[in-house]
């Protein structure tokens, strides 16, 4: 059990550890180190708690690290994710505030930031063309995507709205057609 | 004591942000009026340190202000106030989940979900790549559409697209290997370089 727990944290510590640029950016390392890797969620599971991320409080990359922990050895296993995920930043982030204006005036690192951010924008998109695969799988799929991803870059909405919506739009449209559900 | 305000006051940041770290940006504007703990200046440093540093955004941030506030320990437990809530929630939802993940009506639900989830990632994506990759200020001054898109940066996505997709060896590569790879370029080219 301890050594699950173990495992479960240093797991995470790695994801939080190698991930630039937030909950997003999360998904390209979670999808190689927890889908591919370690086996612990599949590919939709992840999306179903990135949509719940979404719409629960909190950051997204906390709820979804305490969502797979959860999954995986329960309340504790939960826990151990959770405490690996933000582990990384507050060693990393401590150092930086002590040293900030040095880092602040370094031509060097602002360079290789500029770069960095710019292999985060590949990553996710490489992630969103897996996604898109899994989740747009019919009409409404791809209605469903057009209209949020129009409406959230357009609008001020907020991603709750969106989140209950498709919920809402998933359970109307399936069990009118009276389809037999898996 | 300072220590119980500061998870207190992260507490509270982690009930009512939905959505990402970035949702906990208006409540840190509120605790930086409330209790002079870090100015709007040091927020708005903060913002560049936690988007290019690893970690999540949100811990990021209350890692900083809490270290600002009162030292390591400080951003140790706003960070700890910031987590609570959600890890709460969560194993909730888990559970029920849990539970009733094989009823239809669950399944019909997450049918709409997973697309809504995929457009979310889509457009935020989608949204901070036109920060870095179009240059509207700068066209609006020369007027010129070569100023208007950072090629550099196009070109660098263009060519890490290809070699994550396409080229058999180097695509099943770790995704930090990416990162390395494009810290270095930028380091090289000078990609913090303004054309301004």
């Amino acid at each position: 059990m301890l050594k699950d727990l173990f495992e479960l944290f240093i797991t995470f510590a790695r994801i939080g550890g190698l991930t630039f640029g937030g909950g997003y950016a999360m998904l390209p390392i979670l999808q190689r180190e927890v889908v591919e890797i370690k086996k612990w969620a599949t590919t939709e599971e992840l999306m179903d708690y990135y949509a719940i991320g979404q719409t629960t409080p909190g950051i997204i990359a906390v709820n979804t690290a305490t969502f797979i922990g959860q999954r995986h050895r329960g309340t504790l296993g939960g826990i151990a994710a959770t405490f690996g995920v933000i582990f990384p930043s507050l060693i990393i982030i401590s150092i930086i505030a002590m040293f900030m204006n040095n880092i602040e005036d370094s031509i060097v690192l602002q360079n290789a930031f500029a770069g960095i951010r710019v292999s985060v924008y590949v990553l996710i998109l490489n992630a969103v063309i897996k996604l898109w695969k899994k989740s747009v799988v019919d009409k409404t799929g791809l209605l469903i995507f057009l209209l949020i991803f129009t409406l959230s870059i357009f609008t001020s909405l907020s991603p709750v709205l969106f989140v209950i919506g498709a919920g809402v739009i998933g359970l109307l449209t399936k069990t009118q057609r009276g389809e037999r559900l898996k | 004591m300072i220590y119980l305000q500061l998870y207190y006051e992260f507490l509270q940041v982690g009930l009512f942000a939905v959505g990402g770290g970035l949702a906990t940006l208006p409540f840190l504007y509120d605790i930086s009026d409330r209790t002079g703990w870090f100015t709007y200046e040091q927020l708005a440093d903060m913002i560049a340190i936690s988007e290019s540093t690893p970690g999540a955004i949100g811990i990021n941030m209350s890692t900083y202000a809490g270290y600002m506030a009162a030292g390591i320990p400080g951003g140790i437990v706003a960070s700890l106030g910031l987590i609570t809530p959600a890890v709460i929630i969560i194993v909730v939802v888990a559970q029920f989940l849990n539970k009733f993940k094989d009823n239809q009506y669950i399944q019909a639900t997450f049918h709409g979900l997973r697309p809504a989830s995929t457009a979310l990632i889509a457009s935020a994506g989608f949204a901070v790549v036109m920060i870095d990759l179009v240059h509207v200020d700068l066209f609006r001054i020369t007027g010129s559409f070569i100023d208007l898109i950072n090629w550099r940066a196009l070109l660098l996505a263009i060519v890490l697209f290809y070699l994550s997709n396409h080229v058999r060896l180097i695509k099943n590569l770790h995704p930090v290997v990416f990162i390395a790879f494009a810290a270095a370029i930028g380091m090289i080219f000078n990609f913090a370089e303004v054309a301004l």
